[in-house]
């Protein structure tokens, strides 16, 4: 009995001290914050989004991102949102979208400021609530951020 | 706030045409120093938002992760003769607009 005791007290405490440990590994992360308010709670599956940037960067303060979401746009499933997060760059997430079946295509571009080599993560989400991600590895020779304009 | 929009003027009904829309923005982080080594105060297009015929085809919010000169290109069913409308605003509150617009034929 006592020993039963003594076992459960032990395995409170490391539980207590794993905890803070487990936190702080979270709060490291830089895109966990984002994920979770993109997601808002539904499991991310990879797939579906393809993410095209030059695999070299000569700088970071314009890089050309190509966004396609392999998926339907009619009314009954569409793409509803896309998010760019850059896990290195001060401010992680770098643009949301929000399309329509009017859209007619999931396929975004744009150019965006990356500080430093990073894997770039583009989360969707579809209609039926879903969300799919996909990455692009960039290597940058010269970040944005360090330097002027 | 000048800006350059691309929509092609005559599309067939149904057709899925190319948006293409660059606007003049310094994006300003608010990570940069000014020659005094002040801050320079962030200001960046933080909305934009394309209408067609009045309803909604595509919205963005942006950070200062999009490079200077925000550039964007999307997509828009042709559904019927009328105007895309585009519209943004920055972190000063300053406002830009501009419009386009295309012929459907079919």
């Amino acid at each position: 009995m006592r020993r039963r005791r003594f076992m459960t007290l032990a395995g409170a405490l490391t539980a207590s001290q794993a905890l803070p440990a487990l936190c702080a590994v979270a709060e490291e992360d830089p895109l966990a914050e984002p994920i979770r308010a993109f997601a808002a709670g539904t499991p991310v599956r990879e797939g579906k989004v393809v993410v095209d940037t030059p695999r070299l960067a000569d700088n970071g303060f314009s890089v050309p991102l190509k966004i396609s979401v392999e998926n339907a746009m009619t009314p009954a499933d569409y793409v509803r949102a896309i998010v760019i997060l850059a896990p290195r760059n001060p401010r992680p997430v770098v643009a949301t979208y929000h399309l329509t079946p009017k859209s007619g295509k999931a396929t975004v571009s744009t150019r965006v400021r990356l500080n430093g080599t990073q894997n770039v993560l583009v989360l969707a989400r579809l209609s039926d609530g879903s969300v799919w991600s996909g990455t692009a590895e960039v290597v940058v020779t010269e970040s944005a951020c360090l330097d002027e304009s | 706030m000048l800006a350059r929009v691309r929509v092609p003027r005559e599309a067939k009904r149904g057709e899925i045409i190319e948006i293409r829309i660059a606007i003049q923005h310094r994006m300003e982080t608010g990570f940069r120093l000014d020659n005094f080594g002040r801050p320079i105060a962030k200001n960046v297009i933080n909305a934009l938002v394309c209408r067609y015929n009045g309803t909604e085809v595509f919205r963005a919010e942006m950070g200062s992760g999009i490079a200077a000169n925000p550039y964007l290109q999307f997509h828009a069913v042709a559904e019927a003769s009328g105007e895309f409308v585009f519209e943004w605003t920055d972190d000063a509150g300053e406002r830009g607009s501009e419009r386009a617009s295309i012929t459907v034929t079919g």
